[in-house]
């Protein structure tokens, strides 16, 4: 490959690498003219200390112009802003390329680039920005386009719009956790001289303790613990018994009892033990939600859609907000917009990349007259199309209502957890009303301490935290691994996968412009130069990647230049007649390689072709080596001309299934479950989505985490794919530990039973019991997760 | 011994105090974000005569 031979420096705001010379200003050098401008800017604005922090800390700019009229639209903005009045607005932007603290820096010094900024805070974790600006000064348009210009393009899509409207449950978890922690540290003080015993003239002290531990239990049972108490009802409506029961039930007899001997003065209660319970479990909660926040899977269809299409009317473009787009309508697509509804094409060359939608990554010339489906980009110029259907019955909208994604998650596989709470609550049962009746006849005071003694000593707190505790160390570890978690579930879906599906396209092959290019042959230096000019006149991509091949040359005259969308480009360089493009197009009829190939003819001289192989994934011999016990299968939407080198990791043509569209990879996967088999689908795209959410764990596989496909239950970053071996140990040795925490938790349980069914428990053992249970479950499902992880070697 | 109940008063009283100290920092955003103002503390402003030479 003849690239990269002249001088290479990297360029000093993105890092990538780039030509001396090209571009350069005040003695540094930048991959391209964006770059170059993000610093002028910069430095025009004295703020080049962003530099400092950290190399290269710009995201690159190479990229070609959008367009930020829809801005205009009141409608629009209004949707976008959180406040406004008549002199400040405020508005909360995602900008996915904040990446390092260069960027907070920047980003929060915007007053300095437009005074009319007032104020710019950003979220790091997040990724957002809040930024308060003077209405005098600028619109949310010029925000926006000064954004694009340091390089921080925010991403606005339509589901900002609609995320609005349903705005997540506020549970007020951290609130509930302080109120907890408050009244339980309390209690415990209070609780302190009744463990040691009170002497005789301290009696007095013990009326007042007890109704202090009431007045504290109160906003534990009536706030912190509602929660319970409203699930438990809720499962136990739709006739199921979920570990929430027992706890409930927990609670409210450790309150009643607590009552109860308080004042008819026969005890000190259960106050404290009631405390510790909510409060733990709190925790527990919050553990687990802390761990898998800061990635929403709730995404749809809708984030990958613009806000806006520019509708013609009346001769004149006008922006129009995308849910108002009506059938026979004629939007005009730029280059680089998705297209966001079926429509026919009226007038422009259409070249669209699909690769989103069907996974093929070469785009798709489609001529006038045709429909084109929703979910391309195009890639050429502006088109003009007719809209034929509604955005929300489009091709791609329909693929996502599949009924596959509106089913209910239960019939996927049922958790430990869940099988276990069942049994779990009919023996806890089943024990506390045997220890009842059988005391009932002899002595009714004792059956029923006993009764409430068994519930109070076998409520599954450490039950219950085991799971939490256990899958949030895991998800962190495989957190660190790059490999994220939708919830705690997907843990044991994980280790019970025996099948594994993968997408070709962008999954085993990795996508985009890091394709490999080879050309057998040798071009001279002015073939190479004729070839370069050419290329260099037309915006396919496989002519850009020609142009990079070839590398840069001075351009020579050219005359009589053609393009013709789907064979190839022809032209007169310096009087010689080129063609690039197809083999037909060229009338070539020797032997054609697999894959996409670019011939090269000149002056009726053929002179070989530029072969585009796609580059298989690093990491993928090793996912293999699960092989006797896990089965693979191959999946793809893709011509089966790569069929002869996938063979050499599937095996059997059997394994392997070429040409197929999303809702037969759907169908297919369906197939495979019906037949008893756990599938793990892998692939990328929105063409996999309907399989990734039929298969019983679909991974997202993706080289950017921010841009993943929908649907999933796991993203996956490409470069740990061949972690995957790993992962799949790891999470079997996960369960192993839920189950052995189990163990120790009911190990408990039976001797707190033992003391509970006689009548006979003192709140001093409960009091014992219950927080050494916790601890102990806490401290080994950590250790054990670490040492595993360690095992597989994953930390 | 009576002195016990004026200073369980007390201390719940202060813990309340506490308590309310949270949910105000909670109420303002003060727990939003825990990451980003830990970065923003190391980032030092050039001064302005620095920046032109």
């Amino acid at each position: 490959m003849a690239i990269k031979s002249i001088a290479l420096s990297t360029c000093y705001h993105c890092g990538n690498d780039c030509e001396e010379g090209h571009y350069e200003l005040d003695d540094k050098f930048f991959c391209c003219a964006g770059c170059r401008g993000v610093y002028q800017v910069l430095s025009q604005s004295g703020l080049c200390n962003y530099y400092t922090y950290n190399d290269h800390p710009g995201a690159n700019r190479a990229r070609l112009d959008r367009r930020f009229e829809y801005l205009d639209e009141p409608q629009i903005v209004n949707d976008l802003i959180d406040y406004t009045d008549d002199q400040i607005t405020v508005v909360t932007l995602y900008i996915p390329y904040i990446h390092c603290s260069s960027c907070i820096w920047l980003l929060e010094q915007l007053n300095r680039i437009n005074p009319a900024i007032y104020h710019s805070r950003i979220d790091f974790l997040k990724k957002q920005v809040n930024i308060r600006f003077s209405n005098d000064g600028m619109n949310l348009r010029q925000l926006v386009e000064l954004l694009f210009d340091i390089g921080y393009e925010p991403l606005i899509s339509l589901q900002d719009i609609v995320k609005k409207q349903q705005t997540g449950q506020n549970d007020h978890l951290v609130r509930k956790i302080a109120v907890a922690g408050f009244c339980f540290g309390n209690v415990m003080l209070i609780s302190f001289p009744e463990y040691l015993g009170l002497s005789e003239y301290e009696q007095t002290f013990r009326q007042f303790f007890g109704w202090l531990n009431i007045f504290f239990s109160l906003p534990m049972v009536f706030y912190s613990g509602t929660e319970y108490f409203v699930s438990a009802w809720n499962n136990l409506r739709n006739k199921v018994l979920s570990i929430d029961f027992p706890l409930a039930l927990g609670i409210a007899v450790l309150f009643i009892r607590t009552v109860a001997e308080i004042g008819l003065h026969t005890g000190p209660g259960f106050a404290d033990t009631l405390c510790g319970l909510v409060f733990f479990l709190l925790v527990g909660k919050f553990v687990q939600r802390k761990t898998y926040y800061h990635i929403s899977f709730e995404r749809d269809y809708r984030s990958f859609f613009p806000v806006a299409v520019q509708v013609m009317e009346e001769g004149k473009e006008k922006p129009l907000p995308l849910s108002e787009l009506k059938v026979g309508q004629r939007i005009r697509i730029r280059h680089n917009e998705i297209i966001p509804a079926d429509a026919i094409l009226l007038q422009g060359e259409a070249l669209v990349d699909f690769s989103f939608v069907t996974g093929e990554s070469v785009p798709v010339a489609k001529t006038l007259g045709e429909v084109v489906y929703a979910g391309g980009r195009q890639t050429g110029e502006a088109l003009e199309l007719e809209v034929i259907k509604p955005v929300s019955q489009s091709y791609l909208t329909q693929l996502w209502n599949n009924e596959a994604f509106t089913r209910q998650q239960d019939n996927r596989m049922r958790t430990f957890n869940e099988t276990v709470s069942k049994y779990f609550t009919i023996v806890l049962l089943v024990v506390a009303l045997g220890s009842l009746f059988f005391w009932m006849p002899t002595d009714l005071a004792r059956g029923l301490s006993a009764f409430t003694a068994v519930l109070i000593v076998a409520c599954p707190c450490a039950l219950a935290l085991s799971t939490p505790f256990t899958m949030s160390a895991a998800l962190s570890i495989f957190d660190r691994n790059f490999f994220y978690l939708k919830n705690t579930a997907v843990v044991e879906q994980l280790a019970r996968i025996n099948t594994i599906v993968l997408d070709k396209t962008g999954t085993i092959t990795t996508g985009g412009s890091s394709n490999a290019v080879s050309k057998p042959g040798v071009l001279t230096d002015l073939e190479k130069q004729i070839v370069y000019t050419l290329c260099s006149n037309s915006s396919h991509p496989l002519s850009r990647q020609i142009c990079q091949v070839v590398g840069e040359k001075p351009q020579l005259a050219i005359s009589g230049y053609q393009e013709i969308p789907g064979k190839g480009i022809s032209g007169f360089v310096e009087g010689h007649q080129v063609k690039v493009g197809s083999a037909s197009f060229m009338h070539y009829r020797g032997e054609v390689n697999s894959g996409t190939e670019v011939h090269i003819m000149i002056d009726d001289i053929y002179c070989g072709a530029f072969i585009f192989k796609q580059r298989i994934r690093h990491g993928l011999k090793e996912i293999f080596s699960l092989k006797p016990e896990y089965k693979f299968y191959l999946l793809s939407g893709d011509q089966d001309h790569e069929r002869a080198a996938m063979a050499e990791f599937f095996g059997d043509d059997g394994y392997m299934h070429f040409k197929k569209s999303p809702q037969e990879k759907l169908n297919f996967i369906r197939s495979l479950e019906l037949a008893d088999r756990k599938v793990m689908m892998i692939g990328d795209g929105l063409n996999d989505s309907g399989a990734l959410k039929q298969s019983d764990l679909g991974v997202a596989i993706t080289d950017d985490v921010n841009n993943f496909s929908p649907g999933s239950d796991a993203i996956l970053d490409g470069k740990s794919l061949y972690k995957l071996p790993a992962f799949f140990r790891f999470s079997k040795d996960t369960v192993t530990i839920i189950h052995l925490s189990f163990l120790i938790s009911l190990t408990y349980n039976l001797i707190g039973l033992s003391y509970a069914v006689t009548g006979n428990l003192s709140p001093l053992i409960a009091a014992i019991l219950m927080p050494l249970s916790t601890a102990t479950i806490i401290l080994f499902t950590s250790i054990a997760t670490h040492v595993a992880a360690k095992k597989r070697k994953l930390l | 011994m009576s002195i016990i109940y004026f200073l369980i008063g007390c201390s719940i009283l202060l813990a309340l105090v506490f308590l309310g100290a949270f949910f105000w920092a909670q109420r303002h955003g003060q727990h939003d974000d825990l990451y980003t103002p830990s970065v923003r503390i190391l980032l030092d402003d050039q001064s302005s005569d620095e920046t032109k030479k």
